[in-house]
């Protein structure tokens, strides 16, 4: 949820650095579906985007725009009955080598061998994402070992400078905790610390910092910043926060029902907005200086139903400018270079 | 975790005392006493016993003295020298006829305890993490068939068949030739081979109700947040299972560990009826029918124990299974 702290900051933290790193996940017309007994329902349908090292790629949307369900697909860690049904993700390996994510056995050897060594995920929610029963430095440990092969004192050492390296001063102690005698802050450090851990090419964080207030939240913003200005990681992250989106991308997917809906940088996207559902989001969040009188607007109309989504451009039912079959077949289109939108009357509409 | 266990184990002290003093209480409380009912069983026999000679069994046993009294000496034989008074009924110091019977009591509820969690944990597992195959839905069947048949009925039916179809008698715990024999070697081996059909059978209707736990404590546990990201880790799929889990699907069974104990001796009454099993089961019944005050205390002193001992150890392990629960840190 927003607050009146979320007020956009474009570039305070940093400037937005242009997309112009070797390319670390090229993801091309990605598709999955959930085939359910009451129909599929198209999670992701047609998403493509690049990752490039050092750099940040935002995705943004509303709750179950398939923002999560894309980036599980590339881990291969999407939930039954959900399955990547077509598209390609390319991964750049450290020796320059790529690999073709799509189609990999879930189970098998080699997506193993990605997940959480070249490709590491934040969860949402730390304390769920941590096993209750064993301590921090069980479970860093245990991946360290797993992906390389490092004996029991090697992953301990490795586990304590990744903890100094999140922050945790006296990593000793946080290794031997169990999770629920941290806080929230500390938690989210030592996933983080854990995702870390076999220094992975690709960082992809989904909502990390949803579930903490919002000065843990600055903080840790912060650390990831900072983490991947010395390790140059190239990160995913995935939020519903345009205020997170404006501090930490470069660049930013905007998503509606599984659909790429607009892709720019984030200057442009913020102060050039294409898009209707990206021009009605900006629209509903508070921001510094508006009056306070002002009441905020609320973008029109539901969230339509995932088993039916609208034929033609799937926002037609609450776009205020949406005209009948003109809007028909959107094409996705670069307005500008890097900028591109799927709608009708790109460029007309603001 | 020493100062938790210390402190759990003098909490037991009074525990105990109010078992003691409940169960004495408990056995009292039915109208007249052993000799009444002696002497009804004897009328009806068509003898009959004066009023004298009662008065006089009466003073000898010590029945005709307050209630209070009974229990102080009672009470005060089993702490200070372990003697658990004279059964009327056998006329044999309680302590001769119990311990055999518990112990036996003791080596068939362990038994049936390992068996069942043997049979039901990795069966639960199979269900769970194989949710809706053919073998789930094999296991399910014979589970609701192991729920829904009681235990005493499944043993007629052993007995029926395997005297019938093979000829053997499968009741009792021993083979005529071992029955009164003192122990050695060739009577535990004797025990063995007739132990495990009343561990089988016991063991069904446990089994039947634990696999459907352990299924859906498993299927609860494996799809929350924290497995999928151990799975993202790169963790493979059996690590998934079993590490996690399966670790945390155990905790109910361990609480249940409390009451398994004494449920496996009660539950397996009719069952060692049945059997004719030489189990605590039956000669608890009978001297609660007979009113046999010290032998039947005697027992339910000890189950009771059973039950504080079962669930000290349950809460131990949990506390060391499960950090969580360690409340003292």
């Amino acid at each position: 949820m927003m607050t009146s702290t979320d007020a956009v900051r474009v570039g305070t933290t940093s400037a937005p650095r242009a997309m112009d790193t070797p390319v670390a996940l090229d993801v091309n017309d990605l598709r999955t579906h959930f085939t359910m007994p009451g129909g599929t329902v198209r999670a992701v349908d047609g998403v493509s985007y690049r990752l490039h090292r050092g750099r940040t790629l935002g995705i943004v949307g509303e709750s179950g725009c398939g923002k999560s369900v894309t980036a599980q697909s590339i881990l291969g860690i999407v939930p039954r009955p959900g399955k990547v049904v077509s598209g390609s993700m390319m991964l750049t390996r450290g020796d320059g080598s790529t690999l073709e994510l799509a189609g990999l056995d879930p189970k098998g050897k080699v997506i193993r061998s990605v997940r959480g060594n070249e490709i590491a995920y934040i969860f949402q929610e730390p304390m769920s994402a941590l096993s209750p029963i064993h301590t921090i430095g069980h479970q860093i440990t245990e991946v360290i070992r797993l992906h390389t092969g490092a004996n029991r004192d090697q992953a301990r050492e490795r586990a304590e400078t990744v903890m100094r390296q999140v922050g945790l001063p006296r990593p000793d102690e946080v290794l031997g905790r169990y999770p629920h005698q941290l806080s929230g802050g500390m938690r989210q450090r030592a996933v983080i610390g854990i995702a870390l851990a076999c220094n992975p090419s690709i960082l992809i964080a989904d909502e990390p910092t949803t579930a903490l207030d919002v000065t843990t939240e600055a903080v840790i913003l912060d650390l990831v910043r900072s983490l991947q200005d010395t390790t140059g990681m190239a990160i995913q992250f995935i939020t519903h926060n345009l205020g997170v989106i404006a501090e930490i991308a470069d660049e930013v997917v905007v998503m509606y029902m599984g659909r790429q809906v607009e892709r720019a940088s984030v200057t442009d996207l913020f102060l050039r907005p294409q898009h209707p559902y990206t021009q009605a989001l900006l629209r509903s969040m508070p921001r510094l200086g508006k009056r306070a009188q002002a009441r905020l607007e609320a973008i029109e109309g539901m969230v339509p139903d995932p088993f039916s989504v609208p034929v033609g451009c799937a926002f037609h039912t609450r776009c205020r400018h949406y005209v009948p079959v003109r809007c028909d077949q959107p094409e996705y289109v670069e307005v500008a270079p890097g900028h591109w939108v799927r709608c009708s009357r790109a460029g007309e509409v603001a | 975790m020493l100062a938790y266990t210390l402190k759990r184990l003098l909490l037991s002290i009074p525990t105990l005392f109010v078992i003691s003093l409940l169960s004495f209480v408990l056995i009292q409380l039915p109208p007249g006493d052993f000799l009444s009912t002696y002497a009804a069983t004897l009328a009806s026999m068509g003898e009959q016993v004066s009023g004298d000679t009662l008065v006089l069994l009466r003073e000898a046993y010590g029945l005709d003295q307050p209630m209070y009294i009974q229990y102080l000496k009672w009470i005060g034989g089993i702490v200070l020298r372990g003697d658990f008074g004279l059964s009327l009924e056998w006329r044999q110091p309680v302590a001769s006829l119990i311990w055999e019977r518990m112990g036996l009591t003791i080596a068939l509820t362990l038994s049936t305890l390992v068996f069942t969690w043997l049979l039901a944990i990795p069966i639960g597992i199979y269900s769970a993490t194989n949710q809706y195959s053919l073998l789930d839905y094999v296991f399910t069947t014979i589970g609701f068939i192991g729920l829904g048949v009681p235990g005493f009925m499944l043993a007629l039916v052993v007995m029926w068949v395997s005297f019938s179809y093979f000829g053997a008698d499968v009741g009792g715990l021993f083979s005529d030739g071992y029955k009164n024999a003192p122990w050695s070697f060739g009577r535990v081996l004797d025990l063995l081979s007739h132990l495990w059909i009343p561990m089988a059978i016991l063991g069904m209707e446990g089994s039947a109700g634990l696999i459907r736990t352990m299924r859906a404590n498993v299927l609860d546990e494996l799809h929350k947040p924290y497995v999928t990201a151990a799975r993202a880790r790169g963790l493979d799929e059996t690590v998934l299972t079993y590490e996690y889990p399966v670790q945390v699907a155990l905790n109910p069974f361990i609480s249940t560990l409390g009451w398994a104990l004494p449920g496996l001796v009660n539950g397996g009454t009719i069952i060692s009826v049945t059997l004719s099993l030489p189990t605590a089961g039956p000669l608890l019944l009978r001297a609660l029918q007979s009113q046999d005050m010290y032998l039947a205390g005697a027992f339910i002193l000890l189950l009771g124990s059973l039950t504080i001992f079962g669930t000290l150890m349950s809460d131990l392990l949990l506390a060391w299974i499960d950090p969580r629960i360690r409340l003292d840190e």
